[in-house]
């Protein structure tokens, strides 16, 4: 298992955005989260990447505790997270934040990782964009920068928090592709995502969260036909 | 992702600019010039320049602390003073040589800031500054205590960490000179090579990668840890080389002076508020910023120190003006109009020359943007 979570908790005051959730992920899972909005499913994302402190339950990376570990030795040992607001270093330039993410979060110095930014960069339809600063993207460029940034350091677990939003159809299917690629090499990703058909095309597990608790995990069609399911969404169009 | 495979490389990094080019070819021929400065200039010149190069190098340090790095220290006169009673320590009760006791006491200086940092690391923000000033309060009452190095009244370097100083007395027997003017060049010609070294130390740290580190915590400290970057490990580096280089410095002007009491030593004025007002005025979060800073600094400080407490409400409404008006900076607001750039610190990707487009980089189609 490259990662478990054991009845993970987190509060904000009286509000339970993560409700005692355990689920395990296996080495080159591709698994997707759905929920409805403020179910907790980027507060999950935190939880997993150490950008916050549980209140109680454990993660495991690796067979590994890491509760206590923070963001960046997480970032270290393997795991890559997009922001669902994203949020790149403004004043660096689109390349410049790859190069910082590759550098520290591989351990390498700059010139080992020039090759393999420019090649994400190229991945990631951001290579024209290369030397302009971060801060002056559109939202959408700047939602490519998220996913971009995780892999430039080379994650084991690539955790995905809804980057397909506001996409053509045409954008989407090139991310679908790109997404399976990076799964295909080897990558192992949980992609939190509402444009479902997306999703659909590239996870072979499914979870449903709802109000911090887990409500449904399986074969994703299976699970998506569930009446649970079903009541969740009911009026949100699937 | 796909592994690079072992092919030509199809990607470079650009730092270097035709300005900069010229800039470095520039620089080197400032460095001769003014390392040769003792043989045709006068004494107050060499003591004038040396005032210029020891707040040269104080600037640097502390803009690397709060320009860069965003730690925003009233109390760079802990080590400055620390550094310059060190010095005394060393010359006095060790017999050390003063050059080797300025690197020692510099060292020394980094050493304690290392377990400071751990208490002042716990305050953020202005809570961190009071708490950095307050460390130099503590340190100025420390030292007043040193019975030895003069108490509260402080003390006098010996002769033979002055004018009997190996290198004093190696210049002496090269040029003939009264050992008081040799002492000048010997002062001027450290105060040159700190001030290199300044610049040379905190441009090195940026065109590393944890220059870039220090950029990425300044835009987005989480969003830095997410990618692997320490922040509190890099601030505590930055912290610990400005220590060091404030102790260096502190050292040296001590060691020109070669008299010390604490409150001179640890003074807030002379050591923070007035290096604080020559980032400001020369460009905070530039390398050039600092050297312009000083010279409008010792061009008032020229004109204006007659006046008495007056002088330091004209420097503090100055301040004031340039950060509401020009909160760049003389040199950061030049540099962001004429898109000038003579330490760049940006790095451009583009296409190496041997394999892809040659005719284009990245950014061919784009505006290049600098900040
Ligand atoms: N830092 C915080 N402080 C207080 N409450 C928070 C914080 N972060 C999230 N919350 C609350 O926790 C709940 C879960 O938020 P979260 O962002 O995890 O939901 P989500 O499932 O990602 O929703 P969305 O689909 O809108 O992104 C929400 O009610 C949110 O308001
Ligand atoms: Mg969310």
């Amino acid at each position: 298992m490259i990662l478990e979570l054991r009845d993970l908790s987190k509060s904000f005051g009286a509000l339970k955005a993560a409700d005692a959730i355990s689920f395990d992920v296996p080495e080159g899972e591709a698994l997707g989260i759905i929920g409805p909005n403020g179910a907790g499913k980027s507060t999950l994302f935190s939880l997993v990447s150490g950008a916050l402190a549980p209140s109680a339950g454990r993660v495991l990376l690796d067979g590994r505790d890491v509760t206590r570990a923070s963001a960046q030795q997480r970032c270290v040992a393997g795991i890559g997270r997009s922001h669902q607001i994203p949020a790149p270093f403004e004043k660096l330039t689109v390349f410049e934040n790859l190069l910082v993410a590759a550098c520290f979060g591989r351990g390498k110095r700059e010139a080992e990782v020039v090759e393999s930014c420019g090649e994400v960069l190229e991945a990631t339809g951001l290579l024209s964009k290369a030397n302009r600063l971060a801060g002056s993207l559109s939202l959408l460029d700047r939602k490519r920068l998220e996913m971009a940034r995780a892999l430039a350091t080379q994650p084991r677990l690539l955790l995905l928090d809804e980057i397909a939003g506001g996409l053509t159809e045409g954008e989407c299917q090139e991310l679908v592709a790109a997404i399976r690629k990076i799964h295909a090499s080897g990558t192992t990703i949980i992609w939190i995502e509402h444009i479902v058909h997306a999703l659909l095309a590239v996870v072979s597990r499914l979870v449903v969260l709802n109000f911090g608790r887990l409500i449904a995990q399986g074969d994703p069609r299976e699970v998506m036909d569930s009446a649970q399911v079903r009541e969740i969404y009911l009026g949100s169009p699937i | 992702m796909a592994m690079t495979n072992a092919a030509a490389p199809r990607f470079a990094i650009r730092t270097r600019t035709p300005v900069s080019t010229i800039a470095a070819v520039c620089c080197v021929v400032l460095v001769v010039v003014l390392a040769a400065l003792p043989f045709f200039a006068g004494r107050s010149v060499m003591q004038n320049m040396f005032f210029i190069l020891t707040m040269l190098s104080l600037a640097q340090f502390w803009n690397l602390l709060a320009g860069y790095s965003g730690l925003i220290s009233v109390g760079q006169q802990a080590f400055v003073g620390l550094g310059a009673y060190l010095l005394f320590a060393w010359t006095i009760l060790g017999g050390v040589d003063p050059v080797l006791a300025i690197v020692l006491s510099g060292a020394i200086a980094a050493l304690v800031a290392l377990p400071t940092s751990f208490l002042v690391f716990r305050l953020k923000g202005a809570y961190f500054a009071v708490g950095t000033w307050v460390v130099a309060e503590v340190f100025r009452l420390i030292l007043a205590q040193v019975k030895i190095l003069g108490g509260g009244t402080g003390t006098a370097l010996p002769k033979e960490a002055t004018n009997d100083a190996a290198f004093v007395q190696w210049i002496v027997q090269m040029t003939g000179e009264r050992a008081a003017v040799a002492r000048d060049k010997a002062d001027y010609w450290l105060a040159l090579i700190l001030a290199i070294g300044a610049i040379g130390l905190v441009y090195g740290l940026l065109r590393s990668r944890r220059g870039l580190a220090l950029a990425a915590i300044r835009d987005n400290e989480a969003a830095s840890g997410s990618v692997g970057v320490d922040a509190t490990r890099m601030k505590r580096l930055v912290y610990v080389v400005s220590a060091f280089g404030a102790g260096m410095t502190g050292a040296l002007i001590y060691l020109a002076k070669a008299r010390i009491s604490p409150d001179a030593a640890f003074s807030l004025i002379d050591w923070t508020a007035f290096v604080f007002f020559i980032v400001i005025i020369g460009g905070i979060a530039t390398i050039e910023g600092p050297i312009v800073g000083v010279l409008i600094f010792w061009l008032i400080q020229n004109e204006l120190s007659s006046f008495g407490s007056v002088y330091l409400m004209l420097l503090g409404a100055l301040a004031i003006i340039v950060m509401l008006f020009f909160p760049k900076g003389v040199w950061g607001t030049l540099a962001e109009r004429f898109d000038l750039h003579l330490f760049p610190i940006r790095r451009s990707l583009e296409f190496a020359s041997a394999a892809g487009d040659p005719k284009s980089s990245p950014a061919v189609e784009e505006e290049i943007s600098h900040d």
